[in-house]
């Protein structure tokens, strides 16, 4: 039964290896010069106070690649339930092959069994490859990223570290159940596709923010979670609230950020409809316009303008924030493959019953 | 007579339509047994349940005595030969051979290798580019390398061309012979079964309209071929 899995399976197997030669072969070329380039950077800028601005040149000269490298991460596992998957049954029962080889003095069962075994253990160890060469490469452009683009932040989140592993497993589990189900290749890869874009979205969403209970925080408004203040002439003052930084704790995934006014009341005056992906806007916060630190002199849109900023800090408000922290990246690696894996035992052993029971 | 299948009002639904429903039948021991009947009497599912495709909704089947079914020691007992002799068209003769001794504890190499040879399939050839003759061939060639004590074969010869269906036929009545295998194959061809069945099923909408000894049958109603006598039952059954 290996032998046979083997020889039906070593086509793809064999292609895989190949792209994953060279996708690996070009970054283990290119990752030493990306480290030395970040390290010379560090070097320099650290005496000069100037490694934010180092960590925006640096990361926007190589945002393309990283953003490329990242969705081929979470391409694999999607490709793995398609190819690897979906056909594993369908192909014999679109030939009738099935017929043939669940006639010979194996189970059906123990067929599967083996063919899930082999072909799961390889989109694991070709996922694992893939991404952990990844998340190697990616390791300086990751410790300078935008914090939208940070570790921690959902899509990246997804192609760093051990998750993919986690991925590629269910992928390939959800592929043959689908297959199971649907008994056509098409169908199946078309809704294995549709169903693991919809987990793969819930999860991010609606269950990696509850993996741990989220850290609460308020925080004085400064340069890290203000982007900018600006005042209509003789108007009210607009502050623009990043919702995706804490101060002081660089590279958190932040799940909420709003401005609280000094009775600690939530979304004071929140503009509706001005909320973006990446801040909110308050705006009215009792505070001159037309004189004082933020008064026209202020000049529009500085981040940082520190005398105004630091009025309103005087005032009361505060920036309340829920987050989850950097530092539990890898606690969250190992909760979410490991939910993966019970997904995929889960699925597995539905598709040992399933073949003995009801499909012929 | 020892009955190497017994079936005893056996069903099978799928969803709502009954395929075969309240069938009772015995199929002899070291015969070649030709299984007759209309497009959807219920053979294929017949066939299927036999070799443990299927499970029975209704209803006993005993198969060589057995449950047919799950267990490896079952299913090596009981070789089948699908409709249309599926085979896997990237692999190469040499390949199906070796999938069969990887997969059968009880495979006969020198049986296959010789029968291959002697067809004239090329090892290295893949299955996909061979004719529809040869495929069948080769298909037959791992139901019999197996040793099965019941080879059951379900309309193996209806794709294929006049000449083909004569050399398959007489390969498997050959092999029954050599190997003393019980033999059940189905087919709506009276003319096929008729070279070399000597037990006839005529099943019509899942119920037994006629069963015997080629032999008998035939003396039981003297003036008449056997396809005149099985076209006979066909037409009282379906009268009913």
């Amino acid at each position: 039964m290996i032998w046979l899995t083997w020889r039906q399976f070593r086509g793809s197997a064999a292609l895989t290896a190949a792209v994953l030669v060279v996708l690996v072969t070009a970054l283990g070329l290119t990752g030493p010069d990306l480290a030395g380039e970040y390290a010379a950077g560090i070097a320099a800028c650290v005496p000069a106070e100037t490694c934010p601005d180092f960590f925006d040149r640096f990361f926007g000269a190589y945002d393309l690649l990283f953003l490329g490298l990242t969705l081929v991460v979470l391409l694999v596992p999607a490709l793995i339930g398609l190819f690897w998957g979906a056909p594993l049954v369908t192909r014999e029962l679109e030939a009738g092959t099935h017929l043939l080889v669940w006639n010979q003095s194996v189970t059906r069962r123990r067929w599967l069994a083996v063919k899930l075994g082999i072909v799961g253990l390889a989109a694991v160890a070709a996922a694992g490859v893939c991404g952990l060469a990844v998340t190697w490469w990616s390791g300086p452009l990751d410790r300078s990223a935008v914090p939208e683009m940070a570790q921690m932040a959902p899509v990246v989140f997804g192609a760093r570290g051990i998750a993919p592993m986690g991925y590629a497993a269910f992928a390939f589990v959800l592929g043959v159940t689908v297959g199971m189900l649907v008994r056509r290749t098409l169908p199946a890869m078309a809704l294995t596709l549709a169903v693991f874009v919809a987990v793969q979205a819930a999860v991010p969403l609606l269950v990696r923010p509850h993996l741990m209970p989220p850290v609460t925080g308020t925080f004085e408004l400064g340069r890290e979670n203000v982007d900018g203040i600006a005042a209509e002439r003789g108007g009210s003052l607009h502050v623009f609230l990043r919702t995706s930084a804490v101060p002081g704790h660089p590279g958190a995934w932040v799940l909420s950020s709003d401005l609280a006014d000094p009775s600690g009341r939530l979304g004071a005056g929140t503009a509706e409809g001005l909320a973006g992906p990446s801040s909110t806007v308050a705006r009215s916060i009792p505070i001159s316009t037309t004189s004082g630190p933020c008064g026209p002199s202020m000049g529009a849109a500085t981040p940082g303008a520190h005398p105004c900023l630091d009025a309103i800090n005087r005032l009361g408000y505060r920036q309340q924030a829920s987050y989850q922290p950097l530092g539990r990246f890898w606690p969250f690696q190992w909760i979410e493959t490991g939910l993966y894996a019970l997904l995929t035992l889960g699925l597995a052993g539905f598709c040992l019953r399933w073949i003995r029971s009801r499909l012929s | 007579m020892t009955a190497v299948l017994e079936a005893h009002a056996l069903g099978r639904k799928y969803g709502r339509r009954w395929a075969l429903r309240e069938c009772t039948v015995a199929v002899p021991a070291g015969r070649v047994v030709g299984l007759v009947g209309p497009n959807g009497a219920g053979k294929t599912t017949l066939l299927k349940l036999a070799s443990g495709q299927l499970g029975p909704t209704t209803g006993d089947l005993a198969v060589l005595g057995g449950r047919p079914g799950n267990t490896p020691a079952q299913l090596a007992r009981v070789g089948f030969v699908a409709q249309d002799t599926p085979v896997y068209p990237g692999l190469t003769v040499a390949e199906h051979l070796r999938l069969g001794a990887r997969l059968n504890p009880r495979w006969d190499a020198s049986l296959a290798r010789e029968r291959v040879a002697r067809l004239g399939l090329a090892p290295g050839r893949r299955a996909g580019r061979l004719s529809g003759g040869q495929r069948a061939q080769l298909a037959l060639t791992l139901g019999l390398a197996k040793r099965p004590e019941l080879l059951i074969l379900d309309e193996p010869v209806a794709a294929l061309d006049p000449l083909a269906r004569r050399d398959f036929l007489e390969g498997l009545g050959e092999a029954a012979a050599a190997h003393g295998l019980s033999v059940l194959l189905s087919s709506h061809l009276v003319a096929d079964l008729e070279r070399i069945c000597d037990h006839m099923i005529v099943l019509v909408g899942s119920r037994v309209r006629l069963a015997g000894d080629v032999a008998g049958l035939l003396a039981s109603r003297p003036g008449l071929g056997l396809e005149d006598v099985v076209l006979a039952a066909m037409h009282e059954g379906a009268g009913r």
